[in-house]
């Protein structure tokens, strides 16, 4: 009775994501019960530990593959915020996140650079300014969606494919370095802190967005526009706007993953900085239980789907998978995770669980006679 | 007929623009009558920091102070590239570099320049043709590379080597040629081979593969980077988990390509090597050009250096390092 709740309403959107953790969770204490137990492999240390080191500049802080886990899909999760607010409103993805969060890095750095020493003010200042050009870029992108009524993939194709080249024009071809305390502080730790910055980024920007909710419309008004922009139109809503609102959100979400990115090395490589990132951020919004076709979202389902990426590439590390084989064995996990999504496999499953529930009624009341 | 006119009109006035684009883009020039005239045909700066060195040098090199005069044309695709050679030899240079993007279909384009009596010299990347298609080619050895580091690491004489490997984007050149050498020592059993994993060039994907070897506990005390970035990344988890390295710390850190950045690190011993990817060849093609002699070999290696931290000196951060 409870596990047909889990699949036909309960948790509703959520289930998807949370079934991924679960099995990946499943998997992982089954690999930790096989290596003690039966394989007895000396000195192992379980998927699942956490420990207190001291890092080289002498902070305590937490290490293990679950804060490796938490830490790493950062970028990923800032990205799947702004994702699902595009991807419900436009019912199309931004594939130009990856570019322009390249973009929004070189400018943060160049910024830097040119302001001679790094402290807080110079710090917000790059800030402003990668958050100011990375929503330009949105505002691109969005008035190309929302104006010009271009396809979502196809608008955003055009900063995909010159977004590296524009962050190669910011800081040239060289791969320059900012080395301060404040950047190792937000790419890393912050002095008495255990918890690594990018994951209080991540609580600080689904904090943000849960109170941009809470004292306006724009999650009510953005599903709306998705579900049916017509009738949104004819209740007042301006669904140009709510569009076009929805890819500067994801501008600025697009600046924090950048900077981040940038401040965990001290580095830009306008290369490589999050290379293919765009794949990861649907991905997150899909396995998150959102509809790819735009309306209903929860943000939360989102961050938890990057959290499933993640989680499943520390795991094919922990096992040293080579990483070449990495992708192929995440598209398994990810067809399985998509197609168990799909409404066709919902509705299937909901029969054949209804169906067994009608028998064992009827047996229950065979047997009661 | 109206309609037909101003389509006419429209297109000469799409031709004139082109043309005029393509002499503004041809025309680097500088010098006068006797000057030599060498076209150069290159990826974009922006590829890398490595390109990015290399067209500066090639400016340098090929300055009209020196008694040249240099057209260049930058493409990372091969037929702009095949076709920017081609207007090189229409507009009737003496002499024509090469890097190539690809290294198929230069065929027909280079036995064009033999007939019309221009020398090539391919630079950094060798082409697919026969050897009497071009003077010489001007190359690094990445597997030198490669072997020159591991010489290095086995000169070091650790107790016992347990290495990190990551590699670079794999079937590329320098991932090849910088792997050869550890895997002949991995496999005659005198290095362990920790893991072995390809971050594709990825500085962010180098600390993950470093993160997991750490929180698996499993030890090791050599990390092998194929390039500088994947090292940076490799000593970012080394950090954040409290692992010393460099110069007589636990951990031997070795990367590629020498960046200014690294050297610094290598300077303030945090880094135990660097090896040289050297973006500089074209003093040796303007020393070939300017003997008149035909070069000994087809073939010339480019000598590459590879940096040791306990004798690296400043002048070599800024004579052989790359980028600011």
């Amino acid at each position: 009775m409870k596990k047909k709740r889990l699949f036909s309403g309960g948790l509703g959107q959520l289930t998807i994501p949370f079934v991924a953790i679960c099995l990946l969770v499943l998997f992982n204490v089954i690999r930790d019960l096989i290596m003690i137990f039966v394989l007895k492999t000396p000195d192992y240390i379980s998927f699942f530990s956490i420990e207190i080191t001291k890092n080289n500049i002498g902070n305590s802080v937490l290490s293990g593959n679950l804060i490796s886990i938490i830490n790493g899909a950062s970028e990923l999760a800032v990205l799947a915020i702004g994702m699902t607010l595009v991807t419900a409103a436009c019912g199309g993805q931004d594939i130009s996140v990856g570019a322009a969060a390249a973009i929004a890095g070189s400018v943060f750095v160049k910024v830097l650079k040119a302001s001679g020493n790094i402290n807080a003010g110079t710090v917000i200042l790059a800030f402003l300014c990668a958050c100011i050009v990375a929503m330009i870029f949105g505002a691109f992108n969005g008035t190309l969606v929302a104006v010009f009524k271009i396809q979502p993939m196809i608008a955003t194709l055009i900063l995909y494919t010159c977004g590296r080249s524009i962050a190669y024009w910011i800081n040239g071809g060289a791969t320059p370095t900012v080395e301060s305390p404040i950047i190792e502080g937000i790419g890393r730790f912050i002095p008495g802190i255990p918890i690594p910055t990018p994951v209080l980024i991540v609580a600080v920007m689904l904090i943000v967005f849960k109170v941009l909710f809470r004292f306006t419309s724009l999650e009510l008004f953005t599903q709306a526009v998705g579900i049916n922009q017509s009738a949104a139109r004819l209740n007042g809503i301006n669904p140009t706007l709510i569009k076009l609102l929805s890819f500067i959100l994801l501008g600025a979400c697009v600046s924090v993953a950048g900077i981040i990115g940038v401040s965990r090395l001290g580095l830009i490589n306008h290369e490589t900085l999050l290379l293919d990132v765009e794949m990861d951020a649907i991905l997150a919004v899909a396995i998150g239980g959102n509809s790819l076709g735009g309306g209903r979202f929860k943000i939360s389902g989102s961050i938890i789907g990057a959290y499933v990426i993640q989680m499943l590439t520390i795991t094919l590390y922990s096992m040293k998978v080579s990483s070449t084989d990495v992708k192929a064995y995440k598209a398994i996990v990810i067809v399985l995770l998509v197609v168990i999504g799909s409404p066709v496999f919902k509705e299937k499953f909901g029969r054949f669980m209804a169906r067994r529930a009608a028998s064992k009624v009827q047996a229950k009341g065979a047997e009661e006679s | 007929m109206k309609k037909f006119k101003a389509l006419v009109l429209a297109g000469v006035l799409a031709m004139s623009t082109v043309l005029t684009a393509c002499g503004a883009g041809g025309g680097n020039a500088g010098g006068g009558g006797g000057a030599i005239k060498v076209g150069v045909v290159n990826n974009p700066p922006s590829e890398s920091g490595y390109r990015e060195a290399n067209v500066k040098d090639m400016e340098k090199v090929f300055s009209a102070e020196n008694g040249y005069e240099l057209k260049t044309a930058y493409s990372l695709k091969n037929d702009e590239q095949l076709q920017a050679a081609q207007g090189f030899i229409t507009e009737g240079v003496d002499y024509l570099l090469i890097s190539a993007a690809e290294t198929t279909g230069w065929d027909e384009v280079l036995k064009k320049a033999q007939e019309a009596g221009i020398k090539v010299y391919l630079f950094d990347r060798m082409i697919d043709v026969d050897e009497s298609l071009y003077e010489a080619a001007v190359v690094s050895d990445m597997a030198k590379e490669g072997e020159t580091a591991v010489n290095w690491l086995k000169s070091q004489n650790l107790g016992e080597y347990n290495v990190i490997h990551i590699q670079g984007a794999m079937g590329s050149d320098a991932q090849i040629g910088r792997t050869g050498a550890l895997d002949a020592e991995f496999a005659a059993g005198t290095m362990n081979k920790v893991v072995q994993q390809t971050a594709t060039w990825d500085e962010a994907e180098a600390k993950k593969i470093v993160e997991s070897v750490i929180n698996a506990g499993t030890d090791f005390n050599v990390i092998y980077a194929e390039n500088d970035g994947m090292a940076k990344g490799a000593v970012a988890a080394l950090d954040e988990n409290g692992i010393e390295h460099g110069v007589g710390k636990k951990v031997v850190v070795m990367g590629f390509d020498c960046n200014k950045w690294a050297l610094r690190e290598l300077k303030a011993g945090n880094w135990n090597y660097d090896g040289q990817c050297s973006p500089f060849q074209a003093q040796i093609i303007s020393d070939l050009i300017k003997s008149g002699k035909a070069p000994s070999s087809k073939k010339i290696i480019n000598e590459e250096k590879g940096f040791d931290a306990t004798t690296l000196t400043d002048a070599d951060i800024d004579q052989y390092g790359l980028g600011e």
